[in-house]
């Protein structure tokens, strides 16, 4: 502990100099405006902004600040755009759009804004907190995770959202099965075989999670507004002033800090990140919330809004735990910056909080302050962003889609991409025509995927022994959590109705 | 701005674009790495943005491809932009080996200008620093009495490079590649956790990522698979050869360029490899980025990348990756 606190002094003296805090505010800053535009999130923020970083010739613990800023800036920017247009910034914001957005028609844009943005911080700020305390102790847990256990969880994360189930449960597995398919496309890593690329190159390594978010999501919702305009539905929205309430934190604060807890240890597993935690985080407050919140959520219930945002920022800080403990990046963009810091000639891992501790403490005493400075920058601008929906659609959808195409191809620069794109905006525009909720087909993909690759990999490790997937504590705790999550709110609502037939 | 300035800016730039110019000048160089940010390719292209930012005034722009594991930039360096002066595409080891394998379609080798490299990485034999082999010879031991015994992991799928360090090692105890039990990774970040974590014992990987590992010692490297001994940091590792095992698993790194650039353009830019590897500099960019001395340019490239597309193809159709 007291290792802990002095190095933090050193973290703290590092992160306030006057330089550096300059740069966590322009990093946190820049980095809400890079997740909040439609196709571009954390990972294309740093990357882009690396070079740039490097090339300024700052000290390496400077242009570290300014890098983790502009990631967990963007963290946090991408619920903007979920809420305000229901097109998720990244991958984990699509969660946010399910009771966020909702919200936004309600008229309470500001309150949805302003409660995420504390969401957030706590969130972040317990991340932090905890990665400070036990990050080396967690790591070191993490990495045991065996391919058998994250089979285990996947279970745990489809348990969870079973509860998602909207009108229609045929329409839901349905919509489950559609991303798993999407998800199998690509080179089977197990074989060495391509699967479902019908000869283009371009889908040689699989279909980007990125495209997908933004085609299925972003594109389809697009398509929506503009038919909405065109038969004359679409209601204008006034400008609304609202503003997280005190019985808000209240009704949310136990969701913040349970969805903060199971966001930071989904996140400092290696193989999970921010979209997998903020897809648990929701299906558990679901499942918790009982027979009411199965009507309020998905509605613009704050408690819905406050789960996933909660934990994508939870996420985004544990993932940096096995980065800085191990030197295993966690995530795409902790890649990257492992990536910065060997650029630097920092050697990542156990060692760097003995040789580096003004890097190693300094970053994370800048992540303290990198989370104060995205409320005190969020807050205030609640209102300026909120005036976003009364942008006239003409001038606001167009601006979206050109924003998107060109967001798609900084990064990935292959025009297929952006007929991909087009062509999943086409699909899911259809599958709402169809009343069809997009978030399973969303969770299919990504569960799906890591489902499929982690049975696999145990299989292989097993000789193809299926005793391996429960041969194991942490297996068995989270089948039993699984079990929980299904019978626990039946078992609670027969006993209200039997108390309440009692009382009768 | 007055008309007149616009016309010229116009003029000026359809000059620029007039493709038919034999010798268009290396105007704007720009590097693409086909992958997304922050893997090999990048670090290649890094080395280029940095090594010859003297022969083209400034460091060139980077620009990521993603998609089809190399496939698109080739397909498309192949197909559009056959002709393009300014741009050099990042290239490895594992990019040849797709070639091989047919993965990159109906291109192979004679359909693009090899230009320059910009480093190479070795395979490496990895083992969690409490395991029970502390020699390569213990393992290929085991191995060869049955390779199914052994948990074998890496970061790629079966059939890529990864795979491959696994598969020669497997065929040099006498066994079949195809009996051996091989977990792929999504990338090396989560071979090397699950190495730690005790899932996988062996992890082929490369040694130009255990230089973050060295020192902590958590790991253990039985083996490098390169001809010689290493410098540096990595001068106490033997290599496979000299524990008495043939195998060796060079990862070059370099860059390729469209089939249609003209002699001038492409000499242009071998002249500047040519002279940013005399330089100290460039070793110095190569050994910060991880890489060891790899120097070839222009013709030496292309025989060297000849010879191992013959050596890759005779061991990918031993392995069964190419049907006949």
């Amino acid at each position: 502990m007291g290792d802990v606190l002095s190095g933090l002094a050193t973290g703290f003296g590092v992160a306030l100099m006057p330089f550096n805090l300059m740069l966590v505010l322009l990093g946190c800053f820049a980095g809400t405006l890079i997740g909040a535009l439609p196709g571009l999130g954390p990972i294309n923020g740093v990357a882009i902004l690396l070079p740039i970083a490097y090339g300024l010739g700052f000290p390496p613990e400077s242009a570290l600040i300014l890098l983790a800023g502009i990631y967990y800036g963007a963290e946090y920017g991408g619920r903007i755009s979920s809420i305000l247009l229901n097109v998720p910034g990244d991958s984990g914001a699509v969660m946010t759009t399910l009771d966020g957005h909702p919200m936004a028609l309600n008229g309470e844009a500001g309150r949805a804004l302003s409660l995420s943005a504390v969401a957030s911080f706590v969130g972040g700020t317990i991340a932090v907190v905890l990665m400070s305390l036990f990050g080396p102790l967690l790591a070191q847990f993490a990495v045991t995770f065996s391919p058998a256990n994250y089979v285990a969880l996947m279970v745990f994360a489809f348990a969870s959202l079973a509860s998602l189930v909207g009108k229609s449960t045929v329409k839901t597995l349905l919509g489950a099965l559609i991303g798993l398919m999407l998800a199998t496309i690509g080179i089977d890593s197990n074989t060495g075989v391509a699967r479902y690329t019908f000869g283009l190159p371009d889908i040689l390594a699989g279909i980007d999670f990125l495209i997908v978010v933004v085609g299925l999501f972003g594109m389809a919702e697009l398509l929506h507004l503009v038919e909405q305009q065109v038969t004359g539905k679409l209601k204008t929205l006034p400008v609304d002033k609202s503003f997280v309430r005190w019985a808000d934190l209240a009704k949310t604060k136990w969701t913040i800090l349970r969805c903060s807890l199971i966001g930071f240890f989904i996140g400092v597993l290696p193989g999970t990140g921010a979209s997998v935690a903020s897809a648990v985080a929701y299906g558990t407050e679901k499942r918790m919330a009982g027979a009411e919140g199965q009507r309020t959520f998905g509605t613009g219930d704050v408690r819905g809004l406050a789960a996933p945002e909660a934990a994508n920022n939870a996420a985004a800080g544990g993932a940096m735990v096995p980065m800085l403990t191990l030197g295993i990046p966690g995530s795409g963009t902790t890649a990257i910056l492992l990536g910065a810091l060997l650029m630097f000639n920092i050697q990542p891992g156990p060692l760097m909080f003995a040789q580096r501790p003004e890097i190693a403490w300094g970053l994370i005493a800048s992540m303290y302050i990198g989370n104060v400075a995205l409320l005190v920058i969020n807050l205030p601008l609640v209102g300026l962003f909120a005036r976003m929906l009364t942008i006239p659609q003409h001038y606001l959808t167009p601006l979206i889609a050109i924003l998107a195409f060109v967001g798609i191809y900084s990064i990935v620069g292959n025009p297929f991409d952006l007929f991909m794109i087009t062509w999943l905006g086409i699909f899911g525009w259809f599958l709402r025509k169809l009343d069809f909720s997009l978030a399973p087909v969303i969770l299919g993909f990504v569960l799906g995927g890591l489902f499929e690759n982690n049975l696999r990999r145990a299989l292989s490790i097993s000789g193809g022994d299926w005793y391996i997937l429960i041969d194991n504590w942490k297996s068995l705790l989270l089948y039993g959590l699984a079990l929980l999550v299904v019978v626990l709110p039946i078992w609670m609502g027969r006993r209200a109705r039997n108390m309440a037939e009692g009382d009768a | 701005m007055t008309l007149n300035r616009m016309t010229g800016a116009a003029l000026l730039a359809a000059t620029l674009a007039l493709p038919t110019l034999a010798s268009a000048e290396v105007t704007s160089p720009e590097c693409i790495a086909p992958a997304q940010p922050g893997g090999g390719f990048d670090v290649t292209c890094r080395v280029a943005q940095t090594g010859l930012a003297d022969a083209f005034g400034g460091p060139m722009q980077v620009t990521f491809m993603p998609g089809g594991i190399g496939a698109v930039a080739y397909n498309l360096f192949n197909t559009t932009r056959t002709d393009d002066p300014n741009a050099i595409v990042a290239f490895s080891t594992g990019s040849l080996l797709n070639i091989a394998t047919g993965k990159y379609g109906d291109f192979d080798e004679n359909d693009v200008r090899w230009l320059g490299t910009a480093g190479a990485d070795f395979g490496a034999v990895i083992v969690k620093a409490d395991s029970e082999y502390t020699s390569l010879e213990q393992l290929m031991t085991d191995l060869g009495n049955d390779p199914s015994s052994i948990v074998v992991g890496a970061g790629g799928s079966v059939g890529s490079q990864d795979w491959m360090k696994a598969a020669l090692l497997v065929r040099e105890t006498g066994a079949s590649p195809m009996d051996m039990r091989y977990v792929a990774f999504d990338g090396g970040g989560d071979a090397i956790a699950a190495l730690l974590g005790g899932s996988i014992e062996v992890y082929t990987g490369d040694v130009g990522e255990m230089a973050s590992h060295m020192e902590a010692g958590d790991m253990r490297v039985l083996a490098v698979m390169s001809d010689e001994r290493l410098d540096g940091a990595f001068a106490e590792i033997p290599t496979a050869k000299e524990q008495g095992f043939d195998v060796e698993w060079t990862i070059m790194r370099g860059f390729y360029m469209g089939k249609g650039v003209s002699d001038a353009d492409y000499n242009t830019w071998v002249d500047a490899f040519k002279a940013a590897y005399a330089t100290p500099e460039f070793e110095q960019v190569q050994a910060d980025k991880g890489l060891l001395p790899l120097n070839l340019a222009g013709d030496e490239l292309k025989a060297r990348v000849d010879e191992n597309m013959a050596t890759l193809r005779e061991i990918a159709t031993e392995a069964g990756l190419i049907q006949q």
